[in-house]
């Protein structure tokens, strides 16, 4: 039985393959509305995270299946020192599916490797969020219909985001895509995703500025400058405002931009923007649940 | 030089850099070992200086192949009925389980005791190794 922890886990053919599915989900809910009666998935979160359980527990609600778990490991047998080999063992008998997060890194691994049911990672520290990453890939799929040829930038915390990492990552793999890293010199992409990047001859800039970038883009991806990243607070205050996406910035962005947030956003994206049809992060919040619906689907394969 | 007999059926582990000869002899639990075994420690050599040299008058199963990592510079020599039948430096092993620790903080094997601690070669050239779980990089 297989598991999903890491993006590169699939490949391009079988990302295409979830994409389809999950277009199918939306275009005929119906149709999926009872694929999983009668199976069960568990939401083990060890660290909580409301938006990424609930669109798990949406996505098997909405295929006729039914959810248990937990959403902190002060409310399971973790806070009285369980190994993660054997919580899974144990919910492995309960449950058919299993979606888990947790604060260290390479526990939904050890789960996979201990436990017959597939296990989904749900985010392992600052390691993978694969799932996050699907949601990006199928809105990018439904706003702009390919993958190839598009310029993509990726702007704020660029050092510590995961979410961008492995966006970055899943891109590469398509045809024609260059990417344009806007970020404070603090927070840049790290060494190793460069040396990828120089090593496959993908084109890259890096830049300071997302007005200078912004005319090419077709989309953008914005993540968040944390505070907590910075040595003193001079420089958070100096470079803050500069990552924050307002109307006035859209001014020179193209009409058919596509603008992604992996969300919780705090205020690197203006309300105001929101109303913008270029604003896709909510849709995003959606198509993370279809995504998922998929996922599910493929992992349990139920045809 | 020292004087140790020459072995009759076993392995010499030879150009062990001069100082990692009682790291490979703990690496290969010889100390639980009943046969004969020299470590000869800071042996005059012509190419290195001086070397360590490890002898073993046994055939064991011996985990051979992991001492490429722990050192590249070796050279195992199999002895049988006294005659050297086989020479050959050990190649980096794809994984190594329980050799390295990950000292990454946010792994789970830092909070779970009974893991083993993997680590598969992700570089070749480079001889890097990185964590299973974690993927952090070996140090």
């Amino acid at each position: 039985m297989r598991s999903l922890l890491d993006i590169v886990d699939l490949t391009v053919e079988e990302i295409d393959e979830l994409i389809a599915t999950a277009n199918d989900i939306i275009a005929d809910p119906d149709k999926y509305a009872e694929k999983c009666k009668r199976k069960k998935l568990a939401t083990l979160f060890f660290e909580p995270s409301t938006r990424t359980r609930l669109s798990f527990e949406a996505a098997m609600l909405e295929l006729g299946g039914s959810v248990l778990g937990f959403s902190a490991a002060n409310n399971s047998s973790a806070a009285k020192g369980e190994s993660v080999a054997d919580t899974v063992k144990t919910v492995g008998c309960y449950a058919d599916i299993i979606a888990m997060r947790h604060p260290k890194e390479g526990a939904p691994m050890i789960a996979s490797m201990r436990c017959d049911v597939p296990i989904i990672n749900a985010g392992d520290g600052g390691h993978n969020h694969p799932t996050q990453t699907l949601a990006d890939l199928l809105t990018i799929n439904r706003e702009k219909g390919h993958f190839d040829n598009l310029v993509v930038g990726m702007c704020g915390d660029l050092k510590f985001g995961r979410t961008v990492h492995s966006l970055i990552h899943a891109l590469t793999r398509y045809e024609n895509v260059k990417f344009v890293l806007i970020s404070p010199d603090e927070l840049k992409v790290p060494e190793y995703i460069i040396d990828e990047l120089n090593k496959e001859g993908i084109p890259y800039v890096e830049t300071t500025s997302l007005e200078e970038a912004m005319p090419e883009l077709d989309i953008l991806y914005m993540t968040r400058v944390q505070q907590e990243r910075f040595f003193n607070e001079e420089d958070y205050l100096r470079l803050k405002d500069s990552y924050i996406l307002t109307l006035d910035k859209l001014d020179t962005a193209k009409k058919d931009l596509c603008i992604l947030h992996p969300l919780p956003r705090v205020n690197e994206i203006s309300v105001a923007v929101d109303d913008d049809p270029r604003a896709c992060y909510f849709k995003q919040v959606l198509n993370g649940k279809y995504i998922r619906m998929a996922l599910i689907l493929k992992l349990l394969e139920v045809a | 030089m020292m004087k140790v007999g020459a072995i009759n059926n076993g392995v010499v582990i030879d150009h062990i850099t001069a100082g990692k000869g009682m790291e490979l002899y703990h690496f290969l639990n010889l100390d639980h070992v009943d046969a004969p075994i020299a470590l000869i420690k800071n042996a005059p050599s012509q190419k290195m200086g001086k070397k360590d040299i490890i002898k073993i008058d046994a055939e064991l199963n011996l985990a051979l192949d992991a001492l490429g990592y722990i050192d590249p510079n070796v050279t195992i020599n199999v002895v049988k009925d006294g005659v050297r039948v086989e020479k050959f430096h050990p190649q980096l092993p794809e994984k190594l389980t329980n050799i390295v620790q990950c000292k990454n903080p946010r792994c789970i094997t830092s909070v779970e005791q009974e893991i083993p601690h993997v680590f598969k070669l992700t570089n070749k050239e480079t001889g890097e190794y990185r964590c299973i779980y974690c993927e952090a990089k070996a140090r």
